[in-house]
């Protein structure tokens, strides 16, 4: 039986790994993205072997379910300059290398090698683990401020993102409100009939991209 | 019967810190900007990966360690949505998502 824990453990742990480095290697920018939701899929994997399976439903909802589709959208919306022939990493790319492989070190040898982890070794199964009920439980008790706060931020970043989405579509460095804008688009719109052509800023802004609406 | 008994704590470590150094490689090193949040994903499963560990082996009975997770994947996609939305501004302003190529604030 524990031999059979140790297998999946290393096979889990050797095709996350592999996953990871298919996603900062590979040249084109999608395979990356489909790499990392592999790789999240396996390290939701570890999670339920260590017996986490909240954390291992929320990792497959959130990451995969999320973050990946976002990623995705993204890279569909930058499409044109993220393919195969265009150079992926920067030229001084082994600094970064010899960065991760010396932080790699430093960050194994103090844990494991000089280290003695004091890891009970007949845990107590009496109170059994801390499962959904009393992760619910704690989130509405003990951790209830930062519970609120984290749903605020969780707002901020969802105005964020859409006004910083926002901003070039309305062409003003301030987002406008919803009156100002069909003012504007009142005035853009008879001045376009007027003049039928495009103003100096904006053609000037995006270039070949086409941003009337 | 379980994977207290089965695998040693160091070597999920090991794992983890694998990850972590994966991805720190991937940000460094990555031209295009969503290939630099790609490894930042990938450095937060890996401090993900490292808390449930900790917690299930060293202290089962506590909720922290899950709980803390949990607020590490709110900030995650947080960060997710605001950096891509960030990306796709820069995209449209510049017509590029290469980071050495958005270099305005360059002396």
């Amino acid at each position: 039986m524990n031999i059979l824990i140790l297998v999946i453990f290393f096979g889990l742990s050797a095709f996350t790994l592999a996953a990871g480095v298919m996603v900062v290697t590979v040249k084109n920018i999608i395979h990356a993205a489909l790499w990392l939701i592999a790789s999240f899929f396996s390290v939701a994997a570890l999670y339920l072997l260590m017996e986490a399976e909240f954390i291992a439903i929320v990792q497959v909802l959130v990451y995969v379910g999320a973050i990946s589709i976002l990623v995705l959208f993204a890279i569909m919306l930058t499409r044109h300059v993220t393919g195969e022939g265009v150079r992926q990493l920067y030229q001084r790319w082994w600094v970064a290398l010899i960065v991760a492989a010396a932080l790699f070190g430093v960050l194994i040898v103090p844990t494991v090698f000089n280290f003695q982890w004091s890891v009970p070794t007949a845990p107590d199964q009496s109170a059994g683990l801390s499962s959904a009920v009393q992760i619910g439980t704690a989130f509405m008790r003990e951790y209830l401020l930062p519970f609120e706060i984290a749903s605020v931020l969780l707002l901020v970043a969802l105005i964020g993102a859409i006004v910083i989405a926002f901003e070039e579509r309305a062409s003003r460095r301030r987002v406008l409100t919803l009156a100002e804008e069909v003012e504007l688009r009142r005035q853009r719109g008879e001045s376009l009939r007027l003049a039928a052509t495009p103003t100096a800023p904006e053609a000037q802004n995006t270039g070949s991209a086409p941003s009337q609406p | 019967m379980n994977m207290v008994e089965a695998v040693p704590l160091p070597w999920v470590l090991v794992v983890a810190a694998g990850l972590f150094c994966i991805g720190l490689f991937g940000s460094l090193s990555r031209r295009n900007t969503v290939g630099i949040l790609l490894g930042v994903e990938l450095m937060l499963n890996a401090v993900n990966l490292n808390l449930i560990a900790f917690w299930r082996y060293l202290e089962p009975n506590l909720v922290a360690g899950q709980v803390f997770a949990l607020f590490i994947i709110t900030v995650a996609a947080a960060e997710a949505a605001v950096g891509l939305a960030m990306i796709i501004a820069i995209y449209r302003s510049r017509l590029t998502v290469n980071a050495d190529e958005v270099d305005t604030l360059k002396g």
